[in-house]
């Protein structure tokens, strides 16, 4: 098999961005998980505020979402731009 | 290439003595470590017996330490092996010995340390315990050490069982029979940890329950075992089983199957040794409700082995589908990707149904009369926090089942392989996260059981939105192998 430089440029890229997305979601994965238990716990001690604490741990997810946006991005810029 | 055979025998016998003894000697440590912190613990709450203490202490780091000794003594034997015909499947088998002997001991080392831990807290509170208090820490050790002795066996078997010189080919999977053992041992040894600690601990506080406390952790020590013999079945038909024309491509699936499988393992026997522990807890907790404990730790420990059955699966289909005359390039990638992408992602999902299941049990037991809402959230919870792992069983089955055009070129390869890889860890952590949720959502349940549609809703939302990582990840890896 010859490998020549587009070849192994194409192939780095592939699996650049699948490691990229792959790992890059374990953080948010796991972080948004941690957000929804202590939610339950919240609204367990609390039922009367649950909206409020919906609210929150939906921006509180959100916020631990980016870091896998980003991945998502940086894996479809190495699939189609770069 | 000319191999000097002599010689890569004795690489592949330092590398494997290497192996053996570094992955093994950590979990050993580890544990003893946990013991001895826990010794100490015990020893600042009752000086008085401070002889005792240590006495215990020291009894139940000698059997965490076995693990490890077992790792040493096959690293010896692998330092001064003679082979007498040296192949070069031998020197795949030697380094797959080294590689389930280390890895294989490391969960045993860790999960053993648990029981040694409880009974030293134990004794500090309730001296007058420590003989029955000893027995149960040594048959709760011993069984934490099953899948170090069934890493063990493999390892010898691979080491001293002749497999002829016929098909060079061969020596992928005898490599893959090892890492097979070696990682499915991880979870089963930790998580067979938990229920002896706990049951150590249980009787501190209900003395008179030692026989059925005794009894549940050994059920749930076994339950925590499954994954492990799973592991060891894959491992034995690799070395066993006659798969017909060897092609490389044959080859590439049969090393697959191996990793898939060893992967897979490791959630569900981490995971299981959740509810075990909190049902052995909860009995010494609420000794009234001894049988909808056992029954829900069973449930709960059920599903949790799911995921490492679809390795199983996975792993089953690439051993004996025949793939005809698939051309090698790319197809190959395309098998490693469908075993990392459910041998990876099986673990985030089953140590999150695992987290679940605990969840559950240690509900009921604080509230026996909420059983049925219970046991209705963590089904759900639970199976939620499988779709990450179906995910990667979707992926698995496009990547074994679409015929890719042969090609020349590397890059269509590295697109597979990195589709699997990017779906198998994109899966970990909503697994996970998911069965963290699920965990939260069932604990509150128990106590405010009111409220058991708001927070069954507040749950679902928030496994959803942690969902969303693994559904990036999907994305990726069908762009990787449809769109590129």
């Amino acid at each position: 098999m010859e490998i020549e430089g587009v070849d192994l440029v194409n192939s780095a890229a592939y699996l650049g961005a699948g490691i990229a997305m792959g790992l890059g979601a374990i953080g948010p994965g796991v972080g948004e998980g941690m957000v929804g238990a202590k939610a339950c716990e919240a609204i367990g001690r609390n039922p009367q505020e649950a909206a409020l604490l919906t609210r929150t741990m939906l921006v509180g997810q959100a916020v631990s979402e980016s870091t896998g946006i980003y991945s998502l991005v940086i894996a479809l810029l190495l699939l189609f731009v770069v | 290439m000319d191999i000097d055979l002599q010689l890569l025998m004795k690489v592949a016998a330092y590398l494997g003595g290497g192996l053996a003894i570094g992955f093994g000697a950590i979990g050993a440590a580890i544990g003893e470590g946990h013991i001895a912190a826990q010794a100490n613990r015990a020893l600042s709450e009752n000086p008085k017996i401070s002889g005792d203490i240590v006495k215990t202490m020291l009894v139940g780091q000698a059997v965490a330490e076995s693990a490890a000794i077992f790792a040493l003594v096959i690293a010896v034997l692998l330092l001064f092996l003679q082979v007498p015909t040296p192949t070069l499947l031998k020197a795949a088998a030697l380094v797959g010995a080294g590689l389930s002997m280390g890895l294989g001991a490391l969960g045993s080392g860790i999960g053993s340390g648990m029981p040694a831990a409880g009974a030293c807290r134990g004794i500090a509170k309730q001296p007058e315990l420590m003989g029955r208090m000893t027995v149960t820490m040594l048959l709760g050790a011993a069984v934490c050490q099953t899948p170090a002795i069934l890493s063990m066996v493999v390892a010898l078997m691979l080491m001293f069982i002749n497999f002829g010189d016929a098909e060079v080919l061969k020596a992928a999977w005898l490599l893959s029979a090892g890492l097979c053992m070696g990682l499915g041992a991880i979870g089963s040894g930790v998580g067979s940890g938990m229920p002896a600690g706990e049951a150590c601990s249980g009787m501190v506080r209900q003395p008179d329950l030692t026989g059925r406390l005794t009894a549940t952790m050994l059920v749930g020590s076994a339950v925590c075992q499954t994954p492990a013999i799973l592991s060891m079945v894959v491992a034995l038909m690799l070395m066993f089983v006659q798969f017909g024309d060897i092609t490389p491509l044959k080859a590439m699936a049969l090393f697959g199957a191996g990793l898939c499988m060893g992967l897979g393992a490791i959630g569900s026997g981490m995971g299981s040794g959740h509810p075990a522990g909190e049902a052995c807890k909860g009995m010494s907790r609420q000794p009234n409700v001894t049988g909808q404990l056992t029954a829900n730790m069973l449930v709960g420990s059920a599903v949790t082995q799911t995921p490492a059955i679809f390795a199983m699966v996975v792993a089953l289909m690439l051993m004996f589908i025949n793939f005809g005359d698939l051309p090698f390039n790319p197809t190959w990638a395309a098998f490693l990707g469908a075993a990392l992408s459910t041998g990876l992602g099986a673990i985030g999902s089953g140590y999150g149904c695992g987290l679940a299941a605990g969840a559950s049990c240690e509900g009921i037991a604080r509230h026996p009369r909420n059983v049925t809402s219970v046991t209705t959230i963590m089904l759900v919870g639970q199976a939620v926090a499988q779709t990450p792992v179906i995910f990667g069983l979707l992926i698995s089955f496009v990547l074994m089942f679409k015929v890719f055009p042969e090609t020349a070129l590397l890059s269509p390869a590295m697109a597979l392989l990195s589709a699997g890889l990017c779906m198998g860890f994109g899966a970990i952590g909503s697994g996970l996260g998911n069965g963290m949720t699920a965990e939260g959502g069932v604990r509150w349940v128990a106590r405010q059981v009111s409220y058991a549609t708001l927070l069954m809703r507040i749950m679902l939302v928030g496994q959803a939105v942690s969902q969303s990582t693994a559904i990036y990840a999907m994305v990726i890896s069908l762009v990787l192998i449809f769109v590129i």
